[in-house]
């Protein structure tokens, strides 16, 4: 793909993120999308064949979003302990600076399973980021840093905590700024994961 | 690794078959070879513990014999005797003297499973991975052939190689890379249950793979059993027994039936493939169902069952 239209590629799933999250999914439409870019909805249409399929392509950039900044912190010589809390960051930070994306994962991807049925079974579109807390999970046993435990059952401690919280946030029901929790957060991880 | 080739007055290359702490596994193997008739027509054994041969292990333990090629089965103990002679001269004398040494089966080339009763029990140049330097003058004439046992292609194999001057390419330990190689994995014939993730798996069926939960090896074991079957028919991982590793230098390991888990995640992973490489595959794999796999192989729909 040219680099033109795969700058092309990223602005509509930038654009349709921020529609999402402003309008909801279900309101916005694929013109809605191509007016908003200033394009054709025939044009549009050539990057993506249907709305479901634009969907399933965002989760994938948002699993790959995700996952590259896990992978940094895997590939760093840090403590277990040390990367729970930078991930909690990371996933904080991109909740505050980008929160369209972690909209749409809660929002959107855990609420409208259909839309993702026929593509996106399984960890089909998170693999990345899956990927990457499987290796910190693995590398934190490894180490006899983190208890040996059913990887699901981390997982979704780690990762239902993180949205819980970022859900709370975006309900204005949180007392504190977001990166204010990061501390506790990180702790209270930390002891349920530790060896 | 290139051996000269070895020139005899003789026609027939002889070999001398030591054997120190052994359980004559792979003299037994050796037995098996499906045209040992024909491979005692160009090798003579001027000892051999189960074979007839031309000489006694007195007339060896007292340096009477002379032999081109030095086979060692079993682990090497310092202080171990045979026929009232020290082991460690035997050896020295014989492999100073042999234009070629081969280590057969894993307790002569890393310890085995000797080894876990001592410190002072090892291989010939290895103690499991560790090499040793009590016989490194001798190193570089030596040929591994590891496994418990070696399967008799892989011995007589290597024979006529060396016989033929053919090159030999080693690895790591000095193995043939034409029978170490390869994985156990390769043509085991539940490649598609491995491929899909499949972990359902009984023992002695011959659906499932065993690498999730019961600790198969296969994927990162160096080993032909499933390039050359043993008795030409079949292997223990498609028979139904995971692969325990006997090839390799920490053979045995503990826990032999149980796949030791991180987090769900297998903690060896096969040979030299990356962890995110793997991850990522498994993964995507998990993802689908796939009808065929859950059912056995040898049942039919019974309308199609046939009964002559």
């Amino acid at each position: 793909m040219s680099n033109i239209k795969n700058q092309r590629r990223q602005e509509i799933i930038q654009e349709a993120l921020r529609l999402f999250a402003s309008n909801g999914f279900h309101r916005t439409t694929i013109p809605d999308i191509a007016k908003s870019l200033n394009m054709s909805v025939g044009n549009l249409y050539n990057y993506f064949k249907s709305k479901d399929i634009l969907a399933q392509e965002i989760l994938r950039y948002i699993s790959s979003y995700l996952g590259t900044k896990l992978k940094e912190i895997n590939e760093t010589p840090l403590s277990s302990k040390a990367k729970i809390k930078q991930i909690v960051t990371i996933y904080f930070q991109t909740a505050q600076n980008e929160p369209e994306m972690i909209d749409f994962f809660l929002r959107v991807y855990l609420a409208n399973r259909d839309v993702f049925d026929n593509g996106c079974e399984g960890m089909l579109c998170v693999n990345e980021f899956v990927t990457e807390i499987m290796i910190f999970f693995e590398e934190g046993v490894s180490n006899k840093e983190l208890k040996n435990q059913d990887f699901f059952s981390a997982f979704g401690l780690f990762m239902g905590y993180l949205g819980g919280m970022v859900f709370l946030n975006g309900e204005k029901l949180l007392t504190k700024e977001l990166d204010e929790y990061i501390d506790d957060i990180s702790q209270n991880i930390y002891n349920a994961l530790k060896a | 690794m290139i051996f000269h080739k070895i020139y005899t007055m003789h026609s027939k290359l002889d070999i001398l078959w030591l054997s120190a702490l052994a359980c004559n596994g792979n003299a037994h193997s050796f037995l098996n070879y499906k045209d040992i008739d024909l491979f005692l027509q160009e090798f003579d054994f001027v000892y051999h513990p189960l074979l007839p041969s031309k000489y006694k292990l007195t007339d060896i333990a007292n340096f009477k014999v002379e032999c081109d090629i030095l086979i060692i089965e079993g682990s090497i103990e310092k202080h171990h005797k045979i026929a009232d002679t020290y082991l460690d001269e035997v050896i020295s004398y014989y492999a100073n003297m042999a234009k070629v040494i081969i280590t057969l089966g894993t307790c002569a080339s890393f310890g085995g499973i000797f080894a876990q009763y001592s410190q002072n029990i090892s291989g010939l140049h290895y103690r499991q991975k560790e090499k040793l330097n009590h016989y490194n003058s001798f190193y570089n004439k030596t040929i591994t052939l590891s496994g418990c046992p070696v399967h008799p292609e892989t011995l007589v194999g290597t024979l006529y190689m060396i016989r033929d001057d053919t090159k030999l390419p080693i690895d790591e330990y000095n193995r043939p890379l034409y029978y170490y190689g390869y994985l156990v994995h390769n043509g085991c014939s539940r490649n598609e249950y491995f491929e899909y993730k499949i972990d359902k798996h009984n023992f002695g069926e011959v659906e499932g793979c065993s690498f999730y939960e019961h600790g198969c090896q296969g994927t990162y074991t160096h080993a032909p059993c499933n390039i050359n079957l043993w008795s030409g028919v079949n292997s223990k991982t498609r028979a139904g027994q995971p692969c325990m590793g006997c090839s390799e230098p920490n053979f045995p390991a503990t826990n032999l039936w149980e796949t030791k888990k991180h987090m769900g995640i297998p903690a060896k992973l096969p040979y030299k493939i990356p962890k995110r490489a793997y991850l990522s595959l498994a993964g995507v794999a998990k993802t689908f169902t796939i009808e065929r796999f859950s059912k056995r192989i040898f049942e039919s729909d019974e309308k199609k069952d046939r009964v002559d």
